[in-house]
């Protein structure tokens, strides 16, 4: 594997007592496409959450394009070039659709951008996730899977180099799904690494190019999908739900 | 639609400034107050000022300031200090109030703004009482007795002191809606929207919350304490329990609110609307009923229309049911 453009090692969280993540080790190669599945409360979104600076880690390291992120807070990050979508999405209900992507074309390229170019910016990004026409609407206006393509336009908006998708599929038709997983993938050919967390198989299965399973906070498995959902251990999981 | 520029509105409200220091006399002819026209309009003045700076954190922010009326006082004793050690030209010292007041905000922001919700509101309340008990115990500018500043007898290029009290408190609003409008289009106003909505979707959008908080807190703070450093000259006697009153936290916040908080123009509206109903009752009725007046409406429009009067008027001129969108 080519140097990782993420790598997480050690990586531990506790709540109080109660320990959500243990010792994870991930790396991730630059364009990588990659798949991260465990059942309900396993710790993925803590995990994106230490990862992206939303929580601090209590043990381990983070480090994006060898750099270490420790002591960096989430808007740091996110202009190093890591961006996420939230599991619930979290629009800015005061703002127009194009003003929720206005936001961070105004606070993440360090070149000073003009009013055409952040316009122009944001009227590609919302024809990328079919939004183009509810430019002027705003998010309470929006159907549940057009709030998830909100949710992910914004996140493209900060140019990440990496995208971390937190089930952006959640509640969506099959339609829907294909809709979501065509649109990562386009994404991904553009060349930005994507790690996505999802429940629906056939959406995983279709998108993975690896796949990683977390159990009750630990990394039980990581390989090539197909390999890795016939892991005993995996299996074991998924049916003792 | 909705694109004058920085310069062309500081313009346009120049022009209305001028044209409101024309209109005032003619109303008090009108109304028989002669030159207590002044007084009164100053008042309403320095109320626009006062609740466009509490509108640019608690409005495009979200954080709720209680303690408006301390950086009120901040401002009036910034010049009862300086008035006390070399007496200094109000604008200088309406500088020099900024200056104070922006610290003050800064360094309330730093100790407060970790706190969300009703926490950093009963936190600004606090630091209130405090500001309040350092002024009481400092004997230097008047301690709990308060101070006289004596104002000049007269002053060049004006028909009197009042007059040129009222033209500064004009000059304070055109600065502070013109800086609020500016905000508000800037990248700066996206980013306080940002926050006011939602803080972690803000900083996974690249917004540096905390640094954006706070500028609010500063510039708010430096408003405020600009409002106040006229003050003393207009009202001759200063003491802190009346600069720290009620009346300037709760109208801080109720007129804006009254107003509508979204955009420049609430705040605006609301002083205007009530410190005039207020100056109107002080003569017809009593000062006392102004603060009992706010508190009803202002749970009035919090309940009835969180938008405030904004929120009715777009309603109104938003597109009907059924019209496509
Ligand atoms: N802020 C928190 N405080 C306390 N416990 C938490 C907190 N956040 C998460 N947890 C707990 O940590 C565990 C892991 O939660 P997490 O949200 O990471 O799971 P998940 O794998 O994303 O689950 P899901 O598939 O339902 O989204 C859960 O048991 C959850 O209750
Ligand atoms: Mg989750």
């Amino acid at each position: 594997m080519s140097a990782p453009i993420l790598e997480v090692s050690g990586l531990g969280k506790r709540f109080g007592g109660f320990v959500a993540l243990e010792n994870i080790d991930l790396k991730v190669a630059p364009g990588e496409r990659l798949g991260l599945i465990g059942p309900n409360g396993s710790g993925k979104s803590t995990l994106v959450n230490c990862i992206c600076g939303t929580l601090i880690n209590d043990t381990g390291t983070v480090q994006f394009n060898d750099r270490d992120l420790k002591g960096l807070i989430t808007h740091e990050r996110t202009r190093l070039g890591m961006a996420r979508s939230f599991q619930l999405p979290r629009p800015f209900f005061s703002m127009t659709i194009a003003d929720n992507i206005r936001v961070p074309l105004l606070y993440t390229l360090n070149a000073h951008r003009s009013e055409e170019q952040i316009a122009a910016r944001c009227n590609e990004l919302l024809g990328l996730v079919g939004l183009a026409g509810k430019a002027t609407q705003f998010p309470r206006d929006l159907t549940q899977v057009d709030m998830r393509k909100l949710e992910l336009a914004r996140a493209m908006a900060v140019e990440p180099k990496l995208l971390i998708a937190d089930e952006a599929m959640a509640g969506l038709s099959g339609s829907e799904v294909t809709d979501i997983v065509n649109l990562l993938i386009t994404l991904n050919e553009r060349g930005i690494t994507v790690i996505l967390i999802e429940h629906i198989m056939s959406a995983v299965m279709q998108f993975s190019q690896r796949l990683v399973v977390l159990v009750s906070g630990k990394k039980i498995a990581d390989g090539a999908p197909d390999i890795v959902i016939r892991d005993p251990e995996v299996e074991r999981a998924y049916l003792g739900q | 639609m909705r694109t004058m520029s920085t310069w062309m509105f500081a313009l346009v409200a120049c022009v209305v400034a001028a044209a409101v220091f024309f209109f005032v006399p003619f109303i008090g002819k009108i109304l028989g107050w002669g030159d207590y026209i002044y007084i009164a309009s100053y008042t309403v003045l320095q109320y626009v000022v006062l609740a466009t700076a509490w509108n640019i954190l608690g409005g495009y922010t979200g954080y709720v300031n209680f303690g408006s009326a301390a950086f009120f006082a901040v401002g009036t004793y910034t010049t009862v200090f300086f008035h006390k050690l070399y007496p200094l030209p109000i604008p200088i010292l309406v500088v020099l109030a900024a200056v104070v007041g922006g610290l003050i905000g800064l360094g309330m922001g730093y100790l407060t703004l970790r706190l969300r919700g009703a926490f950093f509101s009963i936190a600004t309340l606090a630091m209130a009482v405090v500001l309040q008990t350092l002024i009481v115990n400092w004997d230097f500018v008047g301690g709990s007795r308060g101070a006289y500043v004596i104002r000049p007898a007269s002053i060049v290029l004006f028909d009197s002191y009042i007059q040129y009290l009222f033209v500064i408190m004009l000059a304070l609003v055109v600065i502070a809606v013109t800086v609020a409008r500016t905000i508000e289009r800037s990248a700066l106003g996206y980013g306080f929207a940002a926050i006011r909505d939602d803080e972690l979707a803000a900083e996974a959008s690249g917004v540096p919350t905390l640094k954006l908080k706070l500028i609010a807190t500063a510039l708010s703070g430096a408003f405020m304490g600009m409002a106040g450093a006229p003050f003393p000259y207009f009202i001759g006697f200063l003491q802190p329990s009346g600069v720290f009153g009620l009346e300037y936290a709760v109208n801080s916040i109720a007129m804006p609110i009254i107003g509508g908080t979204a955009t420049w123009i609430g705040p605006l509206v609301g002083a205007i609307l009530l410190g005039t109903l207020q100056q109107v009752a002080t003569v017809t009725i009593s000062s006392a009923v102004n603060v009992l007046m706010v508190g009803l409406l202002l749970v009035f429009f919090v309940i009835v229309a969180p938008n405030g009067l904004v929120g009715v008027v777009q309603n109104l001129f938003r597109k009907k049911p059924g019209a496509p969108s």
